[in-house]
């Protein structure tokens, strides 16, 4: 598998603060991969190497092939990148921004065809200043793809969605990873991280905590089941090795075999996560910036 | 495509963002022609006395202040607004993602600058001569001197105001730049005449470039004699040149030292 990003030794420091402390990370060529932190855990300061606009202080990095501080223009015409903060070009259409933006890049997308990518096709003459939090969130993305990029940078893409955008921006980015688009994302919602990742790493005080698949990291597969129930009107549970062996005993001794409100649960993403960054949240909250 | 193709598009787009929003297209490139307007009606009594002895009308006397502070306006004022608020809302940083050169962009905020300026100027002027009938000057070398003064005013107006936009952010910019504005407009002699200005003060004003504007200005749209009005007694045009072309260096060497792409705190 050919690596799309590599980083070994990163370091960036601000004042007596090290942002960044030794990262070591491989991503894969047509991957989806989460970058998970809490604020201050390195998160920004790493994507913004990688994208250019920040300066290390140590170590080797390596995007596509190019090392992307001072790395040439030309370099940005296979990246593409979603902005945390999103604002500007109000008084343009998405189908203006879009095809001015196409023109930059060597071998751009077709506005049309990204416009309706997108879900803009309603708005693609209105005022940008007009759309919804969502529509413009997903123009962002647009504009991020236009130019065809081989990976894209979404930096925390869905905050402040309702949970219906959320989902269709979902169907998005599977849709660009489906096409072989390389992407690194960086999120705090878990759910979005479990939903579209191939591989999710968890960063705090500037270093990598945890590497794997979403349904793996930190043990989560060997973690003991939850099974629950209720009994004369109580919850029971009972924390088990063998879960499907205590279903089994369950359903034999209830009535019918049927047995009343049945969950069986293995630690969420999210307790994985914070069970993970704990021991750093202290250093963390006294850190300046992110 | 190449870079002027690029900067071509990006001053299609500027002109596209310029004349979209009101407030722009109201304050600086109209309101020029409606000061003019306005004080060639407001002041027309007391320009009688003059204008019958065959001096001049309160439309040529204002003319040269108003095509000065136009230029200020389209170049300096939108510049400074504009570039703020593009580095505040992150589109600077946007098209800093993108492939595209950065003279593209420039190239883009030069053409809509000179366009609007030029359009702005051929308005001014056509409403002092066909409204309010001001002589225009029939000499090749009283025109060739507004275009230098005028591509001067305009070339130091844009780069000292891109120069300026980094002084502060989107929210207090406008105050930080058009308070000032309209002080320099007032002691250089735009909207109240250079020589009722205190000698003082009109050292001050010699200090900034828009004074060097409206003197050139005058040079062009006011007779001869008007001259002994003057700081010098003279239209002093070499000069008028000279300080130009300086603050043009200095504005374009504040430009590409202290131009960023992105805003304070977000790297």
């Amino acid at each position: 598998m050919t690596t799309a990003i590599t980083i070994r030794g990163l370091a960036k420091q601000y004042g007596d603060h090290r942002a960044v402390d030794g990262l070591d990370l491989d991503i894969h060529e047509g991957e989806v991969f989460a970058l998970l932190g809490p604020n201050g855990a390195g998160k920004t300061t790493t994507v913004e190497i990688l994208e250019g606009f920040r300066s290390r202080d140590g170590g080797e990095v390596t995007v596509l092939g190019t090392d992307p501080q001072g790395a040439p223009r030309r370099w940005r015409n296979r990246i593409g990148i979603v902005l945390q903060t999103t604002g500007g070009l109000d008084l343009l259409t998405p189908r203006e921004a879009l095809a001015s933006t196409a023109k930059v890049y060597r071998d751009p997308r077709d506005v049309d065809e990204v416009v309706s990518a997108v879900g803009l096709s309603d708005k693609a003459d209105a005022r940008i200043v007009g759309l919804s939090g969502g529509q413009r969130r997903r123009l962002d993305v647009g504009l991020g793809i236009v130019g065809r990029p081989e990976l894209l940078f979404l930096d925390e893409p869905t905050t402040g969605f309702d949970p219906q955008a959320r989902r269709d921006f979902w169907d998005l980015i599977r849709s660009l990873a489906d096409d072989g688009t390389t992407i690194l994302l960086t999120t705090h919602y878990l759910d979005e991280a479990e939903q579209l990742a191939d591989r999710v790493g968890v960063i705090a005080a500037g270093r990598l905590l945890a590497l794997d698949t979403p349904t793996a990291l930190g043990g989560r597969q060997g973690e003991e089941a939850t099974v629950s129930w209720e009994e004369a009107g109580e919850r029971r549970w009972v924390r088990t090795a063998t879960p499907t062996a205590e279903v089994a005993r369950l359903a034999a001794r209830s009535p019918g075999g049927e047995v009343p409100e049945l969950t069986v649960t293995r630690p969420s993403l999210e307790d994985t996560y914070l069970t993970l960054i704990a021991p750093h949240l202290a250093d963390d909250t006294t850190a300046a910036g992110s | 495509m190449t870079t002027a193709a690029l900067g071509w598009d990006r001053t299609v787009l500027e002109l596209k963002m310029y004349s979209r929003e009101k407030e722009s297209v109201v304050f600086s490139f109209l309101f020029p022609i409606m000061l003019l307007t306005l004080f060639s009606v407001i002041f027309a009594a007391q320009f009688e006395e003059s204008v019958s002895e065959g001096g001049m009308s309160a439309g040529q006397f204002f003319l040269p202040g108003m095509l000065s502070a136009g230029v200020l306006l389209t170049s300096f004022q939108t510049m400074a607004l504009s570039v703020a608020t593009e580095r505040d809302d992150g589109s600077l940083k946007r098209l800093r993602a993108t492939p595209m050169p950065s003279t593209a962009y420039f190239l883009g905020k030069v053409g809509l600058v000179g366009i609007t300026s030029l359009v702005q100027a051929a308005l001014l002027l056509l409403v002092a001569e066909l409204v309010f009938g001001v002589d225009m000057p029939t000499e090749a070398d009283a025109w060739a001197f507004f275009v230098v003064v005028f591509v001067l005013g305009v070339f130091s107006g844009t780069v000292l105001g891109i120069a300026c936009s980094s002084l502060s952010t989107s929210r207090s910019i406008g105050a930080v730049v058009i308070g000032p504005m309209i002080v320099l407009q007032f002691i250089s002699g735009v909207y109240i005449a250079f020589d009722n200005v205190p000698t003082w003060l009109q050292y001050v004003a010699s200090l900034f470039p828009l004074k060097w504007i409206a003197q050139g200005m005058r040079s062009v749209f006011f007779p001869p004699e008007m001259a002994a009005a003057e700081m010098s007694g003279a239209w002093e045009r070499g000069l008028v040149v000279l300080v130009l072309v300086a603050w043009g260096i200095v504005g374009l060497l504040l430009c590409v030292t202290t131009f960023k792409w992105y805003k304070r705190g977000t790297t």
